[in-house]
């Protein structure tokens, strides 16, 4: 395989990648091992376990290719509006940088970096190698990371530097164009001591066309720290989609991260966080809808290694059409590790006769002076609720519509950010419109 | 707790004695087409139960290990080195006077003749592979109540057996099932007729006495239209060195509106392998209910399941698992919605004690198309020493619109706020954790028949050695 700069389009992903760009050795080498392992590793079985409930033969990649250069990058940039105000903002099609706006000066001078991994795999060769991809892909995916680690990464690497707080949010939009396109977006943040920042992912397909994304975040927040992270995954309905995430939480940090899911055909979500020192907490979160055939399928682990640390988890989901949704979950309290206050919960509102929702909710104490909880619920739209706002004049629709956003209120309300939080409800508000009307 | 070094003692040691028996049949170790012949021939089998064994014999050694889910403690298990068939002869006694001294002697220690006249209404008590004695009261029986063992069953009420055997959970539904469908001896055949309420309960005994064997009892249970019965069953071994396989099956039928109740306390000693297939079909206006309670064994997997096939049917598992130093019980529920309006609860309660782990392992399935379906799950688990473990895996799929399902599980430790409020009161830090572990399953111990309430008690009767570190 020619690991060297070459054009990449058009090459089938069961191939291997040829990579354009300027990456430094241990990367290379990297990505090498990455294509090894893919090749080596067993695709997943019905039977696993790990795979309970999914839909393994969604998961033929025959058919993607490495995609070229996209047709006009400045009408995608023009087209990656989100918050409007961002710290940062970069912007990404078919794996290639397309446009980026760096922070105010003061943030950098205060040590900020905001730069592509590619530049940064050489210019913070020390920290990026480290944290890049440190975590195992544990929960099922282990082949679809070694996939990731092989292709034409391409994303964000971000250092807030110690005490340094950033107020606006840095936004990140990846794009995918084209028929079978693969994309492989990265997303690399390490938070220093006491620092504070909030980043936004933005997934988008530039057209209607079945795409594939294998995608990975590595979060790092160290001590005191605080960083909220969302991911608005918006792929074009016939997309197959992988966004495997790790978090490591550190002392007294604490993390907040959201996956939002409102496009694909296929999604697999994997969301680990590891609680490594006392007083750390991450906030795991995720609003879903799945609608006509779509599979939305999460798997998280929220690894307790040490005493004293929180993690609190709140899915939701809401199905209709054939939609279907599997959440596996597992609390993992290690041994000794006291003290852990550690809370699971997944909500379904099933909205159509062919909607399917499956909860597993799990949970693995070795350690006995805790407080561990799980619940999971399904239901639908309580009839009693629909009368009351019809009795008031409201139309059926718009009253389901608004029972629904009600009961996703519950986990958008935990943003800190009113605008980030407006932002949101405003995508998941249109995209219910949507599956309500399909 | 975590610096306490608390130790509960549970009575584990009643059935730990072991009296010399002579074993007139003998299928020796290892389980192949011709210890099957063996057993067909001793009992006097039809040719449709050999094929049916033989044909469980190839699903047997077909299906793997469940072990990609499941305890590697179950890579421990010689199939080889187990006796499949042991026993004095086939034919149960109806009066205890019949019962071989040295078999009679062991379910005397065990009590099982004195409950029998005390408040039950039929017993049966398996000695390895066979029942030894088996009777029910002149009146029940009147009523057409049968009560016999599989054997008896199948031979002598074909057009009820064949009907429903195997029809519940099939030979195939797992390794375990297809083990026990290839050796089955022993187990209870009941059945009651249309309207029949058994007023009082139905009690098997199930006794482990050699060693490196291996029991498979059959039980098959059919409530007729509007009849109501009572099942109880026990189960103890003396403790060998080596491993000791128990694997039964047992099917139950709840036909339109009738009721079954299954009570299990099972106490095997810590070396048994008790790996147990349990399903109910419950009809239309049926109700279903497992009682679950598991303190011994070295590792239990046990998932009672019901499936509401009818409208309106109802299942229920209320099950409470004690794990003590180097057990594992991987206990749980199955509950399959097959039609309208069926409601199932499950209710789990486990305590882990020292290295002790408790799992539950549940799945609920609410398919397409139904309306009116509604399941609760509750699993609350209790660890008392800092390397006690406990998991909880349960599964849920709903699909469709006008069904509710919720399932909370938490886990917590006896509170120590508690433990100092009792100690003030003048109680031993003992006495306080023992008060505490059975205020935790007092709810569910209320479900058990009275008798057996207090025998529980007392099997969780909590001796504390505790002294704070």
């Amino acid at each position: 395989m020619n690991m060297a700069t070459a054009p990449v389009s058009g090459v089938p992903l069961i191939e291997g990648a040829l990579v354009e760009g300027h990456w430094p050795e241990w990367f290379v080498a990297s990505r090498q091992r990455g294509w090894e392992d893919f090749q080596k590793l067993p695709a997943p079985a019905a039977k696993d376990e790990k795979w309970r409930f999914s839909n393994v033969r969604a998961l033929s990649l025959d058919a993607f290719r490495y995609p070229g250069a996209v047709a006009d990058a400045a009408a995608l940039t023009a087209r990656s509006t989100g918050l409007g105000e961002s710290a940062a903002r970069f912007v990404f099609g078919n794996n290639r940088l397309l446009s980026a706006t760096a922070p105010a000066a003061d943030l950098v001078a205060a040590g900020l970096v905001i730069m592509t991994l590619e530049e940064a795999a050489t210019k913070h060769a020390d920290l990026v190698q480290k944290h890049f991809m440190a975590q195992e892909a544990k929960l099922g995916s282990a082949k679809y990371a070694a996939l990731h680690r092989s292709g034409p990464i391409n994303g964000v690497f971000i250092r807030v530097p110690k005490n340094l707080e950033v107020a606006q949010p840095i936004e990140i939009f990846h794009w995918v164009e084209g028929e079978s396109s693969a994309v492989f977006p990265h997303t690399l943040v390490v938070c220093e001591r006491h620092s504070k920042a909030t980043v936004v992912d933005c997934f988008r397909s530039a057209d209607g066309a079945p795409a594939f994304a294998c995608g990975v975040n590595d979060l790092v927040v160290e001590e005191g720290a605080k960083l909220n992270y969302v991911a608005v995954q918006q792929w074009s309905p016939s997309s197959v989609a992988f966004h495997l995430n790790s978090t490591i939480v550190g002392r007294d940090a604490s993390c907040l991260g959201m996956q939002v899911n409102l496009g694909g055909k296929f999604v697999r979500n994997e969301n680990y966080s590891r609680m490594v020192s006392e007083g750390a907490r991450s906030d795991m979160l995720s609003v879903n809808i799945a609608s006509d055939e779509q599979m939305i399928d999460q798997r998280t682990f929220q690894d307790h290694a040490k005493p004293n640390a929180t993690s609190d988890l709140l899915y939701q989901n809401a199905l209709t059409g054939k939609g279907r949704t599997v959440f596996s979950g597992v609390i993992r309290v290690e041994p000794g590790a006291h003290k852990t206050d550690a809370y699971q919960k997944v909500r379904n509102i099933v909205l159509s006769d062919d909607a399917e929702a499956n909860s597993m909710p799990g949970l693995e104490i070795e350690a006995d002076d805790v407080r561990c909880t799980h619940g999971a619920t399904t239901a639908q739209i309580d009839d009693r609720e629909l009368f009351y706002l019809e009795a008031r004049g409201i139309r059926p629709d718009a009253a389901r519509q608004l029972l629904v956003m009600g009961f996703f209120n519950t986990v958008l309300d935990r943003l800190p950010d009113a605008r980030l939080r407006g932002h949101i409800e405003g995508l998941v508000e249109a995209r219910l419109t949507s599956a309500l009307r399909s | 707790m975590s610096d306490t070094q608390t130790q509960l003692e549970i009575d584990r040691e009643k059935g730990n004695f072991r009296y010399d028996v002579d074993y007139e049949f003998d299928a020796g170790t290892g389980l192949t087409e011709k210890t099957i012949d063996y057993i067909c021939d001793v009992k006097g089998e039809p040719d449709w139960i050999r094929e049916f064994r033989k044909d469980a014999l190839r699903k047997f050694h077909e299906k793997p290990m469940p072990t990609h889910w499941a305890s590697k403690d179950l890579e421990n298990i010689v199939f080889d080195n187990i006796r499949y068939y042991l026993s004095q002869g086939q034919k149960p006694k109806r009066s205890w006077d019949e019962v071989p001294e040295d078999v009679k002697r062991t379910f005397e220690r065990l009590g099982i003749p004195e409950q029998e006249r005390k408040f039950l209404a039929g017993v049966e008590a398996q000695f390895d592979s066979e029942a030894a004695y088996s009777n029910i009261k002149e009146a029940v029986g009147k009523q057409g109540v049968i009560f016999v063992g599989s054997t008896e069953g199948l031979k002598e009420h074909p057009e009820i057996f064949r009907k429903w055997f195997g029809k519940v959970i099939p030979t195939g539904d797992n390794k375990f099932s297809a083990l026990n469908s290839a050796a089955f001896s022993g187990g209870s055949f009941i059945y009651v007729p249309p309207g029949v309420k058994v007023s009082h309960p139905l009690q098997a005994y199930f006794r482990i006495n050699a060693e490196n064997f291996g029991q498979f009892e059959r039980t098959l249970i059919i409530a007729d239209e509007g009849a109501e019965v009572t099942y109880m069953e026990g189960c103890t071994a003396p403790k060998f060195d080596t491993a000791t396989l128990h694997s039964a099956v047992v099917e139950l039928v709840a036909l339109k509106g009738a009721k079954i109740q299954y009570i299990t306390v099972q106490n095997w000693s810590n070396n048994v392998f008790n790996l147990v297939t349990k399903r109910g079909l419950a009809m239309e206006d049926a109700e279903v209910k497992w009682i679950d309670c598991n303190i011994g064994s070295r590792l239990t997997m046990k998932y009672p399941g019901v499936v509401m096939k009818g409208r309106r049917a109802r299942g229920e598992v209320i099950s409470i698992a004690l794990a003590g130093d180097g057990q594992h019980q991987d206990t749980g529920a199955k509950m399959i919605h097959a039609a309208d309006d069926t409601t199932s609860n499950i209710v789990s309660k486990s305590i882990s004690v020292g290295t002790g782990r408790a799992t539950y392992r549940g799945m609920v399935n609410v398919p397409r198309h139904l309306k009116g379906c509604k399941n609760n799950t509750e699993c609350d688990a209790l660890l008392i020493n800092t390397n006690s473990r406990t998991d909880t895996y349960p599964a849920i799929t709903v699909r469709g619109t006008g069904n509710a399902c919720q399932h909370e599980a938490s886990v917590s430790q006896v509170s120590e706020e508690q433990i100092f409020y009792m100690q003030q009161r003048g109680l031993t830090e003992g006495q306080a954790m023992s008060l505490s572990v059975n205020g935790f399953i007092n709810d569910l111990v209320r479900e058990f028949p009275m008798e057996y309430s207090v025998e529980l008690k007392r099997l969780i009767d909590l001796e504390m050695e505790g002294s704070v570190g």
